[in-house]
C-alpha cells in the first residue's frame, strides 16, 4: 500500500487536510522546517508546490510564491533535496509535488520518477498535463511505485472523469470553482452535488481545493469531501509572516483549519 | 514529399504540439475542436470568412517587386507579400476574423485576447466592435509602454486594455494572464489566441485562417512571375504569418522555406528570442509541447528583441515539425540587421515595415546577392511599421 493510501486509512472514515506551500517561498532554508510545521498542525498530507516561471493555473498569490522561490533559482533537485531532509524525521506523512509539467519534462519521466522515489515523495500532480498526454508521465511514476494525482473539474463531462479514474492513483483533487487558485466564492451546495456524481467513477479518495479560507469553508468541504486542499489561504500566511513567526503561524492556522473539519 | 497531414486527432504534429492545459480548460477547447470541425466542412462558414476579407479587409493582398532594393542589392529578385495593407496593418486580422466568426457562431459574446506588439490585440479589438462583442486584451506592462499608438488604438475600438505586471511582463505574461481569465470565464468567454501556438486545436486553426496568405501567394506569383519563388521567408515569433505562408507551400517541391527568428544582441549573447535556430530544447509551455527557451531547470528565460511581436520564448508546435523533417530552415536576424533593413525598405521602396516582418527583409538582403538574378524570394511583409516609429524613433535617441 503506498504511502497515501495508507495515510488515508489510517483515518478511518476522518476527513484528511492537505495543506499546500511552494518549496522555497519565502526562502529555501525556510521550507523543511515549515513542513514540519504544518505537521505539527495537523497536516495529514503535505502538497508541495514546485516553484515554476509561468503558473498559468495559479492566481495571484500562488504566483507570488513561485517568484519569491525563483529569486533562489529554486529549481527540482532542489525540491526534491527538501523532501529528502523532511524524510530523515518524518517516515510516515505523505507528500505529493505540485507543479507544472515543463520541470519534470526538461529532466526525463524516468529519471525523475526515480529521483524522487528516492527523495520520499509520494505522488505528483502536474496542473497542465491531463490524462491525454499523461501515459508516458504515468507510466514512469507507477514503475517507481509514486501516484499519479490528478484534477477532476466543474466542467469535466462524465466521460473524462471515467477516464481520469482510470489513471488516477492517490486521490483525486476537485477544483472546486471554475478559476485560478486563490479565486472567488465557493458554492459548498454544487460541491457536494458534484462530489456525489463523481463518486459512481472514482475509487481514490477525493480531495477539494480552491477557495477554501477559514475554519467554515473547510469543515463545509469536509462534509462530502475526503479531503481539504488549502494552499492560497497559507500562503498568505507566510508573506504576511517573517522568516522568524512564519512557521508558529502555519502551525496554528493548520491546526485551526483541522480543527474544523469533521 | 510524403503525404503531410498534420496535426492528428489530438494535436500533435510529431512529437510536438498537443493539449498541455489544467483539467479546467478540457472542456472549452473540446468545445472548440467540436464547433470548428463542424465549420470546417460548411461551406456557408468560408463563405461568409471569405466575404469579410475581401470587404473588410481588402483581401486579396498583392505581391509587389521590391526593384530599387533588389537592384542595389545586385542578386535575386525580391518581391513582398503585402499583408501590411490588411485593415488594421498586419496579417493578424485573417486569423483573429476567424476566430471571431467562429465565436460568433458559438454565442459567445465576451473575447479576450494577449498581445505583444499589439497587431493582434487591435486586429481583436476590430473585429469585437465589427461583430458586437465585449473585448479585453491582455497585454505585457514593458509592451503597453513600447506599444503606446497600438494601446490607445485598441481603447479607440472600444476595448479594455488589461497591463499584465507578473513575470517579464511581455507577450508570454500576457498570455499566461488571458489564460487565467479563460480558466475563470470558461462559459461566457471566447479566447481570440494570437498566433499558431497554444493548446489544440489552436494551432491548426490559426493556420488555416491565415492560409489564406500562402494561397493567395501560389496563384499571384505565376501570373507576375510565371512560376513559384525560389524562397519564401517570413518572420517567426510564435509564428502566425510564417505558417500562413508555409503552409500552402509544404507540398510544393522547390519552394525552399526559410523562418526568421529574432536573434536579438545575437544568439550568442543569450539576449535573443530565437528557440529553434539557437539550439534550445523541447519543452512544455502555453498548452503545447515545442522547441523552448529554458534554463537546466526548465524555466522559461526572459527574451529580447527590438520587436515586442518576436519576444516569445516558445514558437508554434508546426514550426518545430517542420524544422525537425528538414522542409523548413531557421534562422536567426539580429536587432541591428532587423534595423537596417528597415530603413532600407522605408528609403528604397517608400514602405515602412514592421520591426517584425524587418527581421524576415533582413534576411532576405543578406542572402539574396548569394543569389541569381533570376531567382526570387518572396518575404511575407506581415505587418506595417506605423507602430514602431517611437521605438525606432528611441533607438535614434529621437523624443517624438
Amino acid at each position: 500500500m503506498s504511502r497515501i493510501a495508507e495515510c488515508f486509512a489510517a483515518l478511518d472514515g476522518k476527513k484528511a487536510l492537505i495543506p499546500f506551500i511552494t518549496a522555497g517561498d519565502p526562502q529555501p532554508g525556510l521550507t523543511v522546517s515549515l513542513m514540519h510545521g504544518l505537521v505539527d498542525g495537523g497536516a495529514d498530507i503535505i502538497e508541495l508546490g514546485v516553484p515554476f516561471s509561468d503558473p498559468m493555473a495559479d492566481g495571484p498569490v500562488i504566483q507570488r510564491a513561485s517568484e519569491r522561490a525563483l529569486v533562489h533559482k529554486v529549481g527540482m533537485k532542489d525540491v526534491l533535496a527538501m523532501v529528502r531532509e523532511f524524510r530523515k524525521t518524518n517516515a510516515s506523512t505523505p507528500v505529493v509535488l505540485m507543479g507544472y509539467l515543463n520541470p519534470v519534462f526538461v529532466m526525463g519521466y524516468t529519471e525523475f520518477a526515480a529521483q524522487a522515489r528516492e527523495a520520499g515523495v509520494d505522488g505528483v500532480l502536474t496542473v497542465d498535463c491531463p490524462p491525454e498526454e499523461a501515459a508516458e508521465l504515468s507510466t514512469a511514476l507507477e514503475a517507481a511505485g509514486l501516484d499519479p494525482v490528478f484534477l477532476i473539474a466543474p466542467t469535466t463531462p462524465e466521460a473524462r472523469v471515467k477516464e481520469i479514474a482510470r489513471q488516477a492513483r492517490g486521490y483525486v483533487y476537485y477544483v472546486s470553482l471554475k478559476g485560478v487558485t486563490g479565486a472567488g466564492h465557493l458554492d459548498i451546495d454544487d460541491v457536494a452535488r458534484k462530489i456525489a456524481a463523481l463518486r459512481a467513477h472514482i475509487q481514490v479518495p477525493i480531495g477539494v481545493g480552491f477557495g477554501i479560507r477559514d475554519g467554515a469553508t473547510a469543515k463545509a468541504i469536509s462534509v462530502t469531501a475526503d479531503a481539504v486542499v488549502v494552499g492560497s489561504r497559507l500562503v498568505q500566511e507566510i508573506e504576511a509572516a517573517t522568516t522568524e513567526t512564519a512557521r508558529e503561524r502555519l502551525t496554528r492556522l493548520v491546526a485551526e483549519l483541522k480543527a474544523a473539519i469533521v | 514529399m510524403q503525404r503531410y497531414d498534420f496535426p492528428d486527432a489530438l494535436g500533435h504534429f510529431g512529437p510536438y504540439g498537443g493539449v498541455y492545459v489544467a483539467e479546467t480548460l478540457m472542456a472549452a477547447l473540446e468545445e472548440l475542436k467540436q464547433e470548428y470541425a463542424r465549420v470546417k466542412a460548411d461551406p456557408s462558414f468560408w463563405e461568409e470568412f471569405r466575404h469579410e476579407l475581401k470587404h473588410y479587409v481588402g483581401r486579396p493582398s498583392p505581391v509587389y517587386h521590391a526593384k530599387r532594393w533588389s537592384e542595389e542589392l545586385g542578386g535575386a529578385q525580391i518581391w513582398l507579400k503585402r499583408e501590411d495593407l490588411n485593415h488594421t496593418g498586419a496579417h493578424k486580422i485573417n486569423n483573429a476574423i476567424g476566430q471571431a466568426l467562429l465565436a460568433r457562431r458559438m454565442g459567445k459574446k465576451r473575447v479576450i485576447a494577449e498581445t505583444g506588439a499589439g497587431q493582434h490585440g487591435v486586429a481583436s479589438a476590430t473585429v469585437a466592435a465589427r461583430y458586437g462583442m465585449e473585448c479585453h486584451v491582455y497585454m505585457g506592462a514593458d509592451d503597453i509602454k513600447r506599444q503606446s499608438p497600438n494601446v490607445f488604438r485598441m481603447k479607440l475600438l472600444g476595448a479594455n486594455v488589461v497591463p499584465v505586471e507578473s513575470g517579464s511582463r511581455t507577450l508570454k505574461d500576457a498570455l499566461n494572464e488571458a489564460m487565467r481569465d479563460w480558466v475563470t470565464n470558461v462559459d461566457s468567454t471566447f479566447y481570440i489566441l494570437g498566433t499558431a501556438a497554444g493548446p489544440h486545436p489552436y494551432p491548426m486553426l490559426v493556420r488555416d485562417f491565415v492560409s489564406v496568405i500562402g494561397e493567395e501567394a501560389k496563384v499571384q506569383m505565376p501570373e507576375v512571375i510565371g512560376r513559384q519563388p525560389d524562397v519564401v521567408v517570413a518572420c517567426v515569433g510564435g509564428g502566425s504569418n510564417a505558417i500562413g505562408m508555409f503552409h500552402p507551400y509544404i507540398g510544393v517541391d522547390g519552394v525552399r522555406m526559410v523562418g526568421v527568428e529574432a536573434g536579438g544582441h545575437g544568439v550568442a549573447s543569450g539576449k535573443h528570442a530565437a528557440p529553434l535556430s539557437s539550439g534550445a530544447g523541447v519543452g512544455v509551455l502555453h498548452g503545447a509541447k515545442s522547441y523552448l527557451m529554458q534554463d537546466e531547470n526548465g524555466q522559461i528565460v526572459e527574451t529580447h528583441s527590438v520587436s515586442a511581436g518576436l519576444d516569445y520564448p516558445g514558437v508554434g508546435p508546426e514550426h518545430s515539425y517542420l524544422k525537425d523533417i528538414g522542409r523548413a530552415e531557421y534562422v536567426a536576424i539580429n536587432d541591428d540587421e532587423a534595423l537596417k533593413a528597415f530603413h532600407d525598405c522605408c528609403h528604397l521602396e517608400g514602405i515602412i515595415p514592421a520591426l517584425e516582418s524587418s527581421h524576415a527583409l533582413a534576411w532576405a538582403a543578406k542572402v539574396a546577392p548569394t543569389m541569381n538574378k533570376d531567382q526570387v524570394i518572396l518575404v511575407n511583409l506581415s505587418g506595417r511599421g506605423d507602430k514602431d516609429i517611437n521605438t525606432v524613433a528611441g533607438l535614434a535617441g529621437i523624443t517624438l
